[in-house]
């Protein structure tokens, strides 16, 4: 008879989860698609933090990259184009005790459900956000986005988008009560992870975009930024992401940055070229909802019972024999 | 300013209290004063029953008069049913007909169930509110009229030739016009008598229909309870002196008979009451965006939610409220959101998702008039094919439509046990005229079986399939997350029974019969509506939701008459119980009453092959090949009792 330490040892040691333990099928993204390497930093994540699958729900909304909780074998949601915010807050609100991960795309994010993307910021609900930005719709077949540069040709904008594109980041650090905003590319694993890594880390609404590559429509979007690390600024700090040295070696252009100087943020994320790379804004004190929104206790069916009849006793007309007369009143 | 009522112009007898009797049963106009006033104590009329309506411009509190007026009368033994009279806008002008605002009392003898007819007796602060109602035909002939006299000494001289001119008008038709001096009494007491001349209106009518002066002053201590003690004492000095005032000066006293019940009753308006359902539910997360007429049912729930451990989140759109309620109801207990037509037409992809999904959901749709803004304080019931069929591709789910403001309780409760079981979206549909209506009804009494299982957190089986679908029934175990070994990737994609996105022709068969399936499996359980009159006859009138008071008693004036009319009400509209084909058979004619639009087959252009039918008219038609005729009305009103027997009878005549 084994004893429930022993059991509890096993249990420990069955829950060892390996990369494999979190993945669920192959990818049917195209080959050279971001969304891969987004999809392995996650995964590693996972791992590295042994998140039970079970208590880790990833929720998306349509899109590419929305397809994503289909490869996590962990519970998913794959739902409605831009209604994957709300969607996670009820979750999150219900279920604190999950880890709740949000996967949304540039039309899906900053285009159907943009509503949803700053009342979320406003939340501040304890979420990951990984929001894929190529700039382009994908799934739709070639279609300008929010982010896509102006002068784009599309199937949509043929002579060319007519608008500059929208900045996500800026965006983020628009909103009042913003509590972590951070942004990564997709060809810099290394940094991918540690970037989402944090994002993790931090207790509130973490954004992250991700800069990432369509091979299909915008091949060639990122590439003065791919082949020139000099146009990449990468963002690092004691308190944020440290660089390695053999990161070092390639991207030489970086700052040191301090993720609470919040107009620092600003002005660093209004530079599209060089490009920054690293967590832009933290801020721990800013209160989560679902925390501000908590029942101060657990409710048993006596107690619902209890404080139902004293609402039915705010409008109860009792009959004319004793105040007591209705057995309803004892419930 | 004369204390008093005003002498007439043209004069007119003086008034006896059989008068005033002959008033009541709207024969003759009444005179509308007496001088010297009548001693105390004199003898009241005994009324069956009274159509009491208190108007006033917004926010002068004629509202609150008649709700206070509809509560001490049910305190009494009275029946009761109230209606509201809402403007639409927030701050409409003063003294203007559309910034009408009020509350309509039916105080009886008896039990009621409708708002019933016309008024016999009105309150008005102004000439041009009063004036409104006039228009709308909503006073009866020999109407006893309560008027607010100072503006005919307005320094305004438009002002004053108004009310002249109005006073005229209605005095010399079939009204008895009393002039009284409400400001100017008030003005004794407080300050500003625009905060408090409801109260002392609130008095008079105590006077007027011999109502317990103690039960008044009782509730007006509940209304102030929040307020001051200085307020709540204001509000019964001007109660005390509109009392005192009408007992020293009118020549009008009625009572109406009245039985205390035996069980205890609850008196709330619709929505408190959806707002009780959920609490008794069991349901822990009520997600909304403000919209009228629902609004205030999450203003009662902000208020008492977190009592029962639940929240009312308020979203930042209609379709993130619905969203948000589907995120809570996946991870855990079923959860609600609740809302209005235009909400309703933007919350339905989210709605396709939870059936497609098969995540419990309750969604509450407080009718209003439509289509667009429509209007938004007044009632229609235009949403129901909308409900049962808005989704786009095969979206079956629930329909149910309370019929009552006990109804309204009752129904959530039900609608959350039904989502649950069967892992679907049910709509209860009520409607802007029970939302604000108050009718008592018995205390319900708590039951554990009300509520809601906790979430399953058990694990799953190894190898269990998240759409496992009966054959039988559709139905499939739901997997909630934080169940070990339950993980998949929940899709509104069509999806195998692995929840794996599928496109492949027999699966995508399979899901949305299964799906459809589970609505049968509901039927299954239903019993047939007990049929309203004898079971047979030559017209069976069937109607859905808060017509059925209006519609029972126009049934039951014309069974008086001796005609053999009887009636259905159906509180499950999709699916529709067994039973309901055979009680049509048994009729020579069908007809639905409904208050939404249907074309009227008299109309020049309208004949069999283009004629569009009441809402409930066509899925009869559709599902019983039964030729059913319907009568409706969208002029945003409850129906009348006496319009509906109208109606009835005039089709009985065969000319319809």
């Amino acid at each position: 008879m084994t004893t429930s330490a022993t059991r509890c040892l096993l249990r420990t040691l069955d829950e060892n989860y390996a990369l494999e333990d979190y993945q669920s099928g192959v990818p049917r993204w195209c080959i050279g698609c971001g969304d891969n390497a987004i999809l392995a930093a996650v995964q590693r994540l996972c791992r590295d933090e042994q998140l039970p699958p079970e208590k880790t729900v990833f929720v998306s909304g349509i899109g590419c990259s929305s397809r994503f909780p289909h490869y996590m074998h962990t519970y998913g949601f794959h739902g409605l184009h831009g209604r994957a915010f709300p969607v996670a807050e009820g979750i999150k609100l219900k279920r604190p005790d999950l880890h709740v991960f949000v996967v949304t795309g540039d039309g899906d994010c900053c285009s159907i459900g943009t509503a949803h993307w700053i009342h979320a910021i406003r939340y501040n609900m304890n979420m990951t956000v990984l929001m894929h930005d190529n700039g382009i719709y994908g799934l739709t077949k070639n279609q300008a986005s929010p982010t896509s540069p102006q002068g784009l040709k599309s199937n949509t904008t043929p002579r060319g988008a007519h608008l500059e594109p929208i900045n996500p980041v800026s965006v983020n650090l628009g909103i009042r009560n913003v509590s972590f905003v951070a942004q990564a590319v997709d060809w810099i694993p290394e940094l991918l992870h540690d970037i989402i890594a944090a994002a993790y880390h931090h207790k509130g609404f973490s954004f992250v975009r991700v800069v990432q590559r369509c091979p299909e429509y915008l091949p060639d979007r990122y590439d003065p930024w791919v082949k020139n690390p000099d146009r990449m600024l990468l963002l690092s700090h004691a308190d944020g992401i440290q660089i390695s040295p053999e990161l070092s070696r390639v991207y030489r252009h970086q700052e040191k940055h301090d993720p609470a100087d919040r107009n620092r943020a600003r002005e660093i994320a209004s530079v599209s070229d060089p490009m920054p790379v690293g967590v832009l804004y933290r801020n721990r004190n800013m209160p989560c909802y679902e925390d501000l929104r908590e029942p101060d206790k657990p409710y048993t069916p006596s107690m619902v019972g209890a404080a139902l009849n004293r609402e039915f006793d705010k409008f109860t007309i009792w009959p004319e024999n004793g105040e007591d007369g209705g057995a309803g009143k004892r419930g | 300013m004369n204390a008093r009522p005003r002498e007439n112009k043209s004069s007119r007898p003086e008034a006896k209290q059989s008068q005033a009797g002959k008033a009541a049963q709207n024969r003759a106009p009444t005179p509308r004063r007496k001088d010297p006033p009548s001693p105390k104590g004199k003898p009241a009329v005994i009324l069956d029953e009274h159509i009491v309506e208190i108007v006033s411009d917004s926010g002068e509190g004629a509202q609150r008069c008649g709700q206070a007026f509809g509560s001490i009368a049910a305190r009494m033994g009275n029946g009761i049913w109230t209606v509201e009279i809402i403007p639409a806008e927030i701050q409409p002008p003063a003294r203007s007909m559309a910034g009408t605002s009020g509350n309509r009392v039916r105080v009886s003898s008896h039990r009621v169930t409708n708002g019933g007819d016309e008024a016999n007796l009105v309150v008005a602060f102004n000439e041009q509110v009063l004036l409104s109602r006039v228009r709308v035909n909503e006073l009866k002939r020999g109407c006893i009229i309560l008027l607010e006299e100072k503006w005919r000494s307005d320094p305004d001289p438009d002002i004053a030739a108004s009310y002249v001119q109005v006073f005229d008008e209605l005095s010399a038709g079939d009204f008895s016009v009393y002039e009284i001096p409400m400001e100017f009494e008030c003005l004794k007491y407080v300050a500003d008598p625009r905060r408090g001349k409801n109260m002392f209106v609130l008095g008079m009518l105590c006077s007027i229909y011999s109502l317990d002066l103690e039960a008044a002053r009782q509730q007006v201590s509940f209304i102030f309870a929040k307020k001051k003690d200085k307020i709540v004492q204001d509000n019964i000095k001007l109660l005390e002196a509109g009392h005192e005032w009408a007992e020293g000066n009118l020549d009008i006293k009625f009572r109406i008979p009245s039985t205390k019940a035996q069980e205890p009753q609850i008196v709330v308006n619709g929505n408190i009451s959806l707002g009780l359902g959920v609490l008794a539910s069991g349901m822990e997360v009520c997600a909304m965006y403000p919209i009228t007429p629902a609004t205030s049912v999450s203003h009662y729930l902000s208020d008492v939610f977190r009592n029962v451990g639940g929240m009312v989140h308020q979203a930042e759109d209609e379709i993130a409220a619905c969203a948000f309620a589907i995120g809570a109801s996946y991870a855990g207990k079923c959860a609600v959101t609740i809302t209005s037509g235009p909400g309703f037409a933007l919350k339905q992809e989210t709605i396709g998702l939870a059936v497609m999904a098969e995540i419990p959901l309750v969604v509450v749709n407080v009718q209003r008039g439509g289509p667009s803004t429509g209007l938004p304080t007044k009632v229609e019931q235009g949403d129901l094919l909308f409900a049962c069929f808005g989704g786009h591709g095969d979206t079956p789910k629930v329909v149910i439509a309370a019929a009552t403001i006990e109804d309204c309780f009752y129904s959530v409760i039900t609608a959350r046990k039904i989502a649950e079981t069967f892992n679907t979206v049910v709509v209860v549909l009520t409607d802007a005229s029970l939302a604000t209506a108050q009718q008592p009804f018995p205390r319900p009494r708590f039951s554990e079986e009300w509520l809601s299982p906790p979430a399953d957190q058990s694990a799953i089986p190894e190898g269990a399939k998240p759409y496992d679908w009966d054959d039988t029934t559709g139905l499939a175990r739901r997997f909630i997350p934080g169940q070990p070994n339950g993980m998949h990737c929940l899709t509104g994609l069509a999806h195998d029974r692995m929840s794996r996105v599928a496109y492949d022709p027999a699966i995508n068969q399979e899901g949305t019969r299964s799906r459809s399936l589970k609505l049968a499996s509901l039927q299954k359980t239903l019993k047939t509506p007990p049929v309203f009159g004898d079971e047979e006859g030559d017209m069976l009138v069937v109607g859905w939701g808060s017509t059925k008071g209006a519609i029972e008693e126009a049934i039951e004036r014309l069974r008086a008459e001796g005609l053999s009319v009887s009636s259905l009400h159906l509180r499950f509209l999709q699916p529709m119980a067994s039973g309901i084909g055979d009680v049509i058979s048994r009729f020579n004619k069908v007809m639905t009453v409904e208050n939404n639009w249907s074309d009227d087959i008299n109309d020049e252009i309208i004949d069999e092959e283009n004629r569009r039918y009441s809402e409930l008219a066509w899925l009869l038609r559709a599902r019983y090949l039964v030729d059913i005729d319907c009568w409706s009305e969208v002029k945003g009103q409850s129906l009348k009792p006496g319009a509906i027997a109208h109606a009835i009878r005039v089709r009985l005549e065969g000319k319809g």
